[in-house]
């Protein structure tokens, strides 16, 4: 089928995916297209208003409805202890709503029936008699005394106030800015926004009646860890709970929580004794499920009289929603955010957050933001540049200037984070090569003399991924190592289980490659399974780029494992010394006598029929990785854009993105990944919004409201690499899959900044669309 | 009421209420489920078949308008056999990711390559503005189309070639 | 997500058609590609007793000249609009607006006449129709009817239509002597609804405008006609001056709300920045036809 299929498929060679076959034919398994026998269909009744109390709720006219199974009551789930859950920050949050709705879309109740659209039919009968609250809808609200206390079914919670976190040094900080020859503030808001995958969430429960085994396909990029979060939500023993993973359509961190859904299937199939579906759809998925963002953010950047960078202060408010129900290391309140010092060497800086919550969907930590790494670099990519605005620097050398310079890697920051490797002013020499930025910025200068708007941003984003060390990183106490169990079968073929999970990413491709790579086997032979908790060793999951960094270094480590016992295996059958034996990729061969060698195949094979003597049969292993560190992927991205003065309308004329994540396992499907992050990040920067009314109403909550770059929206990107590999990763490979969300809307933003500075234009918040930009032009009395 | 209609070429016929979707008739009377459901406002394309030939919404389009029509969905592209050019194309120019929107894609491409032998850019993206892709920023969709379209242009000069007795 | 049941029918014939209208009057919804009324059925905010489906009804999808006007048949789609040959020449604006419709899947479905009807202040047809002075062909049992476009729109989502009444075909006269029109539309993105859009359409005669139409999308109750505007421009010369002050008036008419896509006050700068280039490129295309 394919043109590479010739080609042994080792790390760099860019084959074409193994597992297209299936979803060229429309054979795909997504979970919506599983039928089980005797599977009824569930639908979920929710609030419509933000923030009530609960005064009854009526089910009988909805019982009573031709198909219905049952309807599940939040106080029906309190009888069985299931009303709350825990969710991954520690924090509860509500399965079914008992006392009070506390965001618009909350679950309130569930309809079980035969069809979808009979259970669909009884929902609209439920009766839910509501007493309507103050809705808070924003840190700023949520702050001022005498606001609704959102959260007073939790003992001890007096406020909305969910956490304070600090990194850095305050004292030192404090002492630089004091001292500084300017300093330039930013206050900036990064909208709540939605990783929106194409596949909604959803989830089939089969709780066999007879073995109590509980078995639920579940679109999740986490298997194992809801498992275990199930094993100890639902009382089910965990070796009688198997989460099925199946082929999930896009997930980009939407797909890692726990949802109440899950848990209200999973308890009406135990209850009823029938597998249940639920299948949320697009207004469930965008009102209710894990957004992304929504951070206020001040940065504060001191400069020296050279514009060095002497300090940076920042301070966020975070809001949170309804719960704390971010997925991030227990440790860190606000994710990696203390990366903002960015590809900077900047001597000390402080950073203070502080958690709130709010009426609407919990969540935050989502849409590929590696951790809000997505935040931190916008902040100071941003701040950066505005810093370059105001001293009069063109915006590249302020960067070039200030870059932790090559020689000095492994780098600690002033916030405590150790840099592996980085070449920060070679990818940005390579961008604006690329970009022909003198010539650019003459080309601009021409244009505006005659009258036009028109600029050039630039972004150069470090950021931080592959959690990550176990004793620093942990998920509700699960250590962040990841996993690769690797079988050899006689006749030289493979399988690889990993502890990870794919929802696009290419991982039965580029996992075999590290197996063909590190053991020799062609690619093609290696098949790599996925997302069964029964037969995958345990692993924390596909998200925030960790699966390369972790899983991948476990795949390699785990392959040269099984490298040395075929090593012992081909001296037993050439009847020589180990230590004599040379390999060259699939084989070994005696020193000096090429001709005398064994193939891996061979060493497979003599594993199950020729061993020497003592050794256990079989060529199979498993490693567990903890990372010894993060892995710091990093780029230089470069925009250009046209602003029609009219109408304040945006067009990117070009878009220029260098990125570096070390060695590239499969070069197309890194390109692949990395395309796809610069169009979410055009999204997030000019069309992508949730928000909400003074009711807490939300907009945003379908797709004609909430708009999703298409074809002819999204520029056409020109790729560029940088190869820094790191130092630690047994591949030397970083992970990329957020890069170009993480670091390309600052780019996107700079550009339009850079495009209105001539009218003395200094901030427009994302999304930059039309509007802002007219009333900005405007303001200075721009007009046609 | 009962429907019936010819899908991938073959009768295939239900009973059903007026009111299902032409995209659920589909996925659950048909056991075709190739064809995806993205979203309920008719917004993102993931539903895309062809009916007589034009690509529509099937989420927007209720079965009992598709009686008596003809109805493609991607199982209809070379089925269990060798891949159509659009999937060759797809899969050399990496042109899906998850998966999910792809069915829709091919269908579009292989739509406009009937009518418009060597598309440009403008005119693939122009066909496919109405379907969303989350993953892949739609360069490769875009190459991967054009990659089908020279593929099926060299198979329609093949047999011509053959017949005129050309050496190889 | 699915719609709540309905019973449904796809009456053979234009005589059946209007039976069934008659029989059940409010309680039913005509369904001809269905892209406006199925959104909306899956949504819930529709719930008729009985949808009458209009799809296979003979003779209705035609475009043709007839006498003096352009007659689109009721199942004329979207795509045969921006597939026919003659309109590029017959009437340039419907073929620069199809464009603006939808998008390629929805244009496969719908059609201009249920467009129309469905009346949706946002829809574009409608504007376009205003700035050409269409007709409205309607049938009932009780016969045919002729309603001015400037007749047709009566407030969000209704129209001059009795419950027993069907569009048969929408007719756009033909033009007199040279002219143009163009259609401008801000939007978010492709299929996007429109933040604001303008139709412009005149008739040049002796070097001044000798008719004018302009039609304002997605800025008030129903699609606007810019009455004073057009005013302003027919027996003038277009001058920057002229077609300023034109531009003006109908910012002037335009009556946004403030919502999601900008302010009222953005949204009235915009029609003025629509009516400005829509009659450049109008007169600019009036210009090159030749008599």
């Amino acid at each position: 089928m394919s043109s590479t299929l010739h080609m042994h498929g080792g790390i760099g060679e860019s084959i074409k995916r193994k597992e297209d076959a299936r979803f060229l034919r429309g054979q795909g398994h997504y979970l919506d297209d599983f039928v089980l026998p005797r599977m009824a269909h569930m639908a979920i009744l929710r609030s419509p208003h933000a923030h009530a109390r609960i005064k009854s709720v009526d089910t009988a006219a909805a019982s009573a409805k031709p198909g219905v199974i049952a309807v599940v009551t939040g106080e029906l789930m309190a009888q069985h202890k299931l009303a709350w859950m825990p969710t991954l920050s520690g924090d509860t949050q509500a399965v079914l709503a008992t006392d009070k709705v506390r965001f618009q879309g909350q679950e309130v109740a569930a309809v079980i029936a035969e069809t979808k659209y009979q259970a669909e039919d009884a929902r609209d009968l439920i009766e839910v008699d509501y007493e309507i609250l103050q809705a808070i809808t924003s840190p700023q609200q949520a702050k001022e005394s005498g606001s609704a206390l959102i959260r007073d079914d939790k003992e001890g919670q007096k406020d909305n106030h969910i956490y304070h976190w600090e990194s850095g040094d305050k004292a030192g900080t404090q002492a630089a800015f004091a001292k500084a020859h300017k300093v330039v503030r930013l206050n900036t808001f990064y909208p709540r926004c939605h990783p929106a995958p194409l596949e909604t969430c959803g989830c089939i429960a089969d709780v066999d009646g007879v073995t109590g085994k509980a078995t639920i396909y579940m679109t999740s990029q986490a298997p194992h860890a809801i498992r275990t979060v199930f094993a100890l939500v639902a009382g089910i023993p965990e070796q009688q709970i198997r989460i099925i993973s199946p082929d999930i359509g896009g997930g980009f961190g939407n797909k890692v929580p726990v949802y109440p859904g899950y848990v209200v299937a999973t308890a009406a199939s135990l209850l009823l004794g029938r597998p249940v579906k639920w299948v949320e759809d697009r207004t469930e998925n965008l009102i209710s499920t894990g957004f992304a963002r929504d951070y206020h953010m001040t940065g504060d950047l001191a400069l020296d009289a050279n514009g060095k960078m002497t300090a940076l202060r920042v301070h966020l408010d975070s809001d949170n929603g309804a719960f704390f129900a971010d997925a991030q290391p227990s440790k860190f309140k606000a994710g990696l955010f203390h990366i903002v010092t960015g590809s900077y060497d900047i001597p000390t800086a402080h950073v203070t957050a502080d958690g709130y919550y709010t009426n609407k969907a919990p969540g935050g930590v989502a849409y590929r933001c590696s951790f809000r790494v997505t935040e931190a670099s916008y902040l100071i990519e941003r701040l950066v540049s505005n810093a370059a605005m105001e001293i009069g620097m063109d915006q590249a050398e302020i960067r070039t200037k200030n870059f932790i310079k090559p020689e000095q890697f492994p780098y600690t920051s002033a916030t405590g984070w150790i840099y592996d490797s980085g070449d920060y002013p070679k990818a940005m020499d390579v961008a604006l090569k690329q970009l022909g930025y003198d010539e650019m910025k003459k080309d601009v200068d021409a244009r505006r003399k005659k009258g036009e708007v028109t600029g050039i941003g630039i972004a150069s984003f470090t950021e931080v991924v592959g959690a990550g060390h176990g004793a620093d990183f942990d998920i509700l106490g699960l250590r962040m190592f990841d996993s690769a169990e690797l079988r050899v079968h006689p006749t030289g073929k493979a399988i690889l289980k990993l502890g990870v999970k794919s929802q696009g990413q290419g991982h039965e491709t580029t996992f075999a490659q590290i197996v063909a790579e590190e053991l020799g086997i062609p690619a093609q032979d290696v098949l790599v399974m996925e997302g069964d908790t029964d037969n995958t060793p345990y692993g924390l999951g596909t998200y925030a780029s960790r699966s390369t960094p972790v899983a991948g270094a476990a795949t390699a480590m785990v392959s040269r494992k099984l490298r040395e016992k075929a090593r012992k295996l081909a001296a037993h059958l050439l009847e020589a010394a180990e230590e004599d034996l040379e390999w060259e990729r699939g084989k070994f061969f005696v020193k000096g006598s090429p001709e005398k060698s064994k193939t891996i195949q061979e060493a497979a094979f003599a594993a199950y029929t020729n061993l020497p003597e003592g050794m256990e049969p079989g060529l199979e292993g498993v490693h567990y990785y903890d990372p010894p560190n993060m892995t710091y992927p990093f780029g230089t991205y470069a925009v250009v854009v046209d602003v029609d003065k009219g109408t304040g309308q945006v067009k990117v004329k070009r878009m220029v993105a260098v990125d570096d994540c070390g060695v590239r396992i499969n070069p197309m499907i890194v390109e692949g990944q990395i395309q796809g992050g610069l169009t979410e990040g055009y999204g997030i920067a000019f069309m992508e919004l949730i928000t909400f009314d003074a009711e807490g109403n939300c907009i945003g909550s379908n797709l004609m409201d909430y708009l999703i770059p298409g074809s002819m929206e999204t520029p056409k990107f020109e790729i560029g690499q940088t190869v820094t590999p790191s130092p630690h990763h047994p591949l030397g490979a970083k992970g990329v899959g957020e890069s170009a969300t993480v670091g390309s809307p600052a780019a996107y933003v700079n550009a339009v900044i850079d495009a209105l500075s001539p009218y003395g234009i200094t901030n427009i918040d994302m999304p930059v669309t039309s509007d802002k930009v007219w009333a900005a032009l405007r303001s200075k009395g721009v007009t046609e | 009421m009962k429907v019936s209609m010819r899908v991938n070429g073959a009768e295939r016929s239900g009973d059903i209420e007026p009111r299902v979707l032409l995209v659920d008739f589909i996925r659950t009377n048909l056991s075709l489920t190739g064809t995806h459901i993205g979203c309920d406002t008719s917004s993102c394309g993931a539903c895309t078949v062809l009916v007589d030939g034009d690509p529509v919404k099937s989420c927007t389009v209720l079965a009992v308008q598709a009686e008596g029509r003809a109805v493609k969905t991607i199982e209809g592209i070379a089925g269990t056999g060798a891949l159509a050019p659009i999937q060759v194309g797809f899969h050399e120019e990496h042109g899906l990711q998850c998966g999910f929107c792809t069915p829709g894609m091919m269908l579009l491409g292989e739509e406009l390559i009937s009518r418009i032998p060597n598309p440009t850019d403008e005119q693939i993206r122009w066909a496919i503005s109405g379907n969303i892709c989350r993953c892949t920023g739609y360069m490769n969709i875009v190459k991967a189309v054009q990659h089908a379209a020279k593929l099926t242009t060299a198979a329609s000069k093949a047999p011509a070639a053959a017949m005129a007795g050309g050496a190889e | 997500m699915f719609p709540a049941a309905f019973d449904y029918a796809a009456p053979a014939t234009l005589v059946d058609a209007l039976a069934l209208l008659k029989q059940h009057g409010d309680d039913a919804k005509i369904m001809a590609g269905g892209q406006s009324l199925i959104p909306m059925l899956k949504l819930r905010f529709a719930q008729p007793g009985i949808v009458v489906d209009i799809g296979r009804l003979p003779g209705m999808a035609g475009i043709a000249r007839h006498n003096g006007h352009l007659s689109i048949g009721a199942l004329a789609r979207h795509v045969d609009i921006e597939r026919n040959a003659d309109l590029p020449k017959l009437c340039p604006i419907l073929v620069d607006t199809v464009h603006w419709i939808s998008d390629p899947l929805v244009r496969n479905r719908g059609t201009l006449a249920g467009s129309v009807c469905h009346a949706d202040p946002s829809g574009d047809w409608g504007s376009v129709m205003l700035a050409l002075g269409a007709s409205i062909v309607a049938r009932s049992q009780a016969g045919e009817r002729v309603i001015t476009i400037e007749d047709f729109f009566k407030s969000p989502f209704t129209t001059a239509l009795k419950p027993d009444e069907i569009v048969t075909e929408v007719r756009i006269p033909m033009p007199g002597g040279p002219s143009g029109g163009a259609y401008n539309k801000l939007e978010r993105k492709v299929g996007d609804f429109a933040t604001v859009a303008v139709a412009v359409h005149v008739e040049l005669s002796g070097g001044k405008i000798a008719k004018a139409g302009i039609g304002l999308t997605a800025v008030g109750p129903t699609n606007i006609k810019a009455l004073a505007a057009e005013k302003a421009l027919v027996g003038h010369e277009p001058t920057e001056q002229v077609i300023a002050e034109a531009a003006r008036l109908a910012s002037e008419a335009a009556e946004p709300k403030d919502d999601i896509r900008g302010t009222a006050a953005y949204k009235k700068d915009i029609v003025r920045v629509y009516v400005q280039r829509g009659l450049r490129t109008a007169l600019g295309r009036a210009r090159e036809v030749k008599a």
